[in-house]
C-alpha cells in the first residue's frame, strides 16, 4: 500500500484586505498518494494559486493541518519551511525562472548549493543525472538563451528532480509553450511519473489534466469535484 | 549553506556583470589609492622635516638667557649677560646625562682675506662644538683644548665663505683671514651642510676658540649661549632636567624664583613641526577618506539596483530552499568581495602612485604598514556597512511576491 505524500484536512487560508477578509481557501481537505499525478484545476480566482503556494511550502495556512512526507508542515519556521522546500519539493515554474548566463548544469545544481551536507562532487554527479533524465545531457554547457522554450523547461525539471524530492510541484509549467513543446513536456512528466515520481500539477488547462491520473477541481476556494481519469489523455485536441 | 557555497554563489553573480563589478569596485579603488598616497605624503614630508632638524643634531640641547628686568623695563634675552663660563662647568659636573658641552659666543662682521670680504657670523665655541651641531671637518683639523687655552687666532671655515673669500684656491687651509682687524689662521673647512629647514645657509660661519672670541674681538666674559649633546635621543628629556638643575645651583637661584635661562632640546623642536605636518597628514587623509565614502555609497547604490533587478532570482533561490540568510549573506559577501577586491587593488595601485612620486617627482613619500592596514580595514567596514541595508531588503522578500515579479 502506498503511503501519503500529501494530507491535507480542514484547511483554511483567510487574508485581510483593509478591513474585509477574504476566505481564499474554505475546509479544503484531500490526500496524495505515493506515485499519484494529480492536476489541481480551477479557474483564476479559485484560490489554486494559493493551495499551491501552501503545498510549496511558501506559505502557511491560516487553519488546518498540512502534512508533506509526514512531516506538519503547518507549524514550521521560515527556516524549517525553507529546509522543507530544499529537501522535499520540486518547483517548476511557468516561466522557467532559470539563472540568466548560467549554463544549464550550474542551474540544475542551485538547489544542492543549499544543502551543504552534499559535497560538490556529488552535487556535479546528481545534476547531470537529472539532465539525462530529462534528454539534456548534450546541452550542459549551454546558458538559457541558447536553448529553446521546451528545452529551458527541461533544464527547469531537471532543477525540480535533482535533490530527489517526494513531490514535484509544476504550477502552469507548459502556460509558456507551444502545443507540440506543450506535448512533449506533458510526455517527459508522465514518463517520471512511471518512473515513480509524485507529481501536483497545478493548472486551468482542461486538455493538461487529461495527461493525469486524477484531477481536483477548485471553485471560489472550495473542492468542487475530485475525480480519476479514465482512458487515454485526449491528444493534440 | 557554507560560506564556501555562498561565496561561489556570489561570485558567479559577479561575473554575470563583469563590466558593473568593476565599475564598483572602481570607487573602492580610487578611494584606497587616494588615502595611501595621501597618507604616503603627508607621512614622508614629516619624516623629511625631522630628519632636517636631526641633521642639525637629534640630541642637540641649546640654553640661552632669560630675560629679566631691569628697573622696570623688560630686557632682550639677548643681551643678558647672565650665562658664564661657570654654567659650562656646573653642566659637565652635574649632568650625567650631557655627552658634550660647549659655549657660544658669536658676532657678525666682515671677514677680509687679501681682495676678497665677505659678511658672515664668526661663532666662538669648544672643541666639542663640531660633534654637537653634527658638522664635520673636511679639510684640516679642528682646532683642541691647546688652542682654547691660549686663546689662539685660528678658525674653521664654513664651505659658504670659503667660495666667497677664496674662488681661485685650491684649498683655503693655511691661509690667513682678518676679521675685526684679528687676523686668523684658517686651519680648517667645514664639510657642506646646505640650507636647514628655516632656509639659513649652515655653511656661512667661521669657528674659531671661545675663548678668541671673548678676549680678542668682543671683550666680554659672559657667553651667550650654550649648546650641549644629551647621551641620547632617548635620554634628551633627562638631559634637559639636569642641565636646569646645575644652572639654578650655579645661579643660585631660591625655591621660588624663577629659571633665568631657557633651556630648549631639538627633540621639543622635533615636536612642534611634526605635530604641524601630522595636521597636513590628517587633513589630506580625511580628503581622500571622502572619495573613500563615496566609493561606498557607490557600492550600495549598485546592490540596491541589483536586488531589483534580480527580484526573481532572489525568489527562485528561496523556493528551491535559500534562506533568509543565505540569500542576506549572499549579497552580504558580493559587497565585500567588491570593496575588499577594490582594496586590495587600491593598495597596490597606491603604492606604485606613491613610490612613483617619490622617483619621478623626487617627494618624500613613506608608505606606512599602517596606512595599508587601515585603509583594507576601512575597505572590508565600507563592504559590510553599505552591502548590510541591500542585503537586508533581498533577504526580507516573500518568496510568492519575488517569483511573480515582473
Amino acid at each position: 500500500m502506498p503511503h501519503d505524500i500529501i494530507k491535507i484536512s480542514n484547511l483554511r487560508r483567510d487574508f485581510n484586505v483593509g478591513a474585509e477578509t477574504v476566505h481564499a481557501l474554505r475546509n479544503v481537505s484531500f490526500g496524495v498518494k505515493e506515485n499519484e499525478f494529480l492536476t489541481i484545476m480551477g479557474t483564476s480566482g479559485s484560490g489554486k494559486s494559493t493551495l499551491l503556494n501552501i503545498l510549496g511550502a511558501l506559505d502557511k495556512p491560516t487553519e488546518g493541518d498540512y502534512y508533506l512526507d509526514g512531516i506538519n508542515v503547518s507549524n514550521l519556521s521560515k527556516d524549517e519551511l525553507a529546509v522543507i522546500r530544499n529537501r522535499k519539493i520540486g518547483f517548476v515554474f511557468q516561466s522557467f525562472n532559470l539563472l540568466p548566463r548560467t549554463s544549464a548544469l550550474e542551474n540544475v545544481e542551485l538547489p544542492l548549493m543549499y544543502n551543504s551536507g552534499i559535497s560538490s562532487r556529488r552535487r556535479r554527479e546528481q545534476a547531470i543525472e537529472a539532465l539525462r533524465i530529462v534528454g539534456l545531457a548534450d546541452r550542459m554547457k549551454h546558458a538559457p538563451n541558447q536553448l529553446s522554450g521546451g528545452q529551458q523547461q527541461r533544464v527547469a525539471i531537471a532543477r525540480a528532480l535533482v535533490n530527489d524530492p517526494v513531490m514535484v510541484l509544476a504550477d502552469e509549467a507548459t502556460g509558456n509553450l507551444d502545443s507540440k513543446t506543450t506535448e512533449d513536456i506533458m510526455s517527459l512528466f508522465r514518463k517520471l511519473n512511471r518512473e515513480g515520481k509524485t507529481i501536483v500539477f497545478v493548472t486551468h488547462e482542461h486538455d493538461i489534466a487529461g495527461y493525469s491520473k486524477r484531477t481536483i477541481v477548485l471553485r471560489d476556494g472550495e473542492i468542487i469535484d475530485d475525480y480519476e481519469n479514465t482512458g487515454r489523455p485526449a491528444q493534440g485536441s | 549553506m557554507n560560506l564556501f557555497n555562498l561565496t561561489k554563489i556570489a561570485l558567479k553573480a559577479m561575473g554575470r556583470n563583469k563590466m558593473r563589478t568593476f565599475l564598483t569596485m572602481l570607487g573602492i579603488i580610487i578611494g584606497v589609492t587616494s588615502v595611501i598616497t595621501m597618507l604616503a605624503i603627508g607621512q614622508g614630508s614629516k619624516e623629511s622635516i625631522q630628519e632636517q632638524i636631526s641633521s642639525m643634531g637629534a640630541n642637540m640641547i641649546m640654553v640661552h638667557p632669560g630675560s629679566d628686568e631691569r628697573g622696570g623695563v623688560m630686557m632682550d634675552p639677548s643681551s643678558m649677560q647672565t650665562l658664564k663660563l661657570e654654567d659650562v662647568e656646573a653642566i659637565q659636573k652635574y649632568a650625567s646625562h650631557v655627552s658634550a658641552v660647549s659655549p657660544m659666543v658669536s658676532t657678525s662682521g666682515q671677514a677680509i682675506a687679501g681682495s676678497g670680504n665677505w659678511p658672515t657670523t664668526i661663532q666662538g665655541v669648544s672643541e666639542d662644538f663640531p660633534d654637537i651641531r653634527k658638522m664635520e671637518v673636511a679639510e684640516g683639523v679642528m682646532f683642541t683644548d691647546y688652542h682654547i687655552k691660549r686663546a689662539a687666532k685660528v678658525c674653521l671655515l664654513g664651505q659658504t665663505v670659503v667660495d666667497e673669500l677664496f674662488p681661485y684656491k685650491e684649498t683655503a687651509v693655511g691661509e690667513t683671514i682678518r676679521f675685526r682687524k684679528v687676523p686668523f689662521k684658517v686651519i680648517g673647512v667645514l664639510a657642506e651642510k646646505g640650507q636647514n629647514t628655516f632656509g639659513q645657509d649652515q655653511d656661512d660661519i667661521i669657528l674659531a676658540p671661545y675663548t678668541t672670541i671673548q678676549k680678542r674681538i668682543m671683550a666680554v666674559t659672559h657667553i651667550q649661549s650654550v649648546y650641549a649633546s644629551a647621551t641620547s635621543e632617548m635620554e634628551s628629556e633627562q638631559a634637559e632636567e639636569e642641565i636646569t638643575r646645575a644652572l639654578r645651583i650655579s645661579h643660585e637661584l631660591a625655591e621660588n624664583e624663577e629659571n633665568d635661562f631657557t633651556v630648549r632640546s631639538q627633540q621639543e623642536l622635533i615636536s612642534t613641526f611634526s605635530s604641524t605636518s601630522q595636521m597636513l597628514t590628517i587633513l589630506l587623509g580625511a580628503i581622500a577618506s571622502i572619495s573613500l565614502l563615496v566609493g561606498g555609497i557607490g557600492i550600495m547604490n549598485i546592490m540596491f539596483v541589483s536586488v531589483t533587478e534580480r527580484t526573481r532570482e532572489i525568489g527562485l533561490r528561496m523556493a528551491v530552499g535559500g534562506r533568509s540568510r543565505d540569500i542576506l549573506s549572499q549579497f552580504l559577501i558580493e559587497a565585500v568581495i567588491v570593496s575588499v577586491g577594490g582594496g586590495l587593488i587600491g593598495v597596490f595601485l597606491g603604492l606604485v602612485l606613491s613610490y612613483g612620486l617619490g622617483n619621478i617627482l623626487g617627494w618624500p613619500v613613506t608608505v606606512t604598514e599602517q596606512s595599508i592596514v587601515l585603509s583594507f580595514m576601512v575597505c572590508a567596514v565600507v563592504g559590510i556597512f553599505f552591502g548590510w541595508y541591500p542585503a537586508r531588503k533581498a533577504s526580507g522578500l516573500d518568496p510568492i511576491d519575488a517569483l511573480r515579479y515582473e
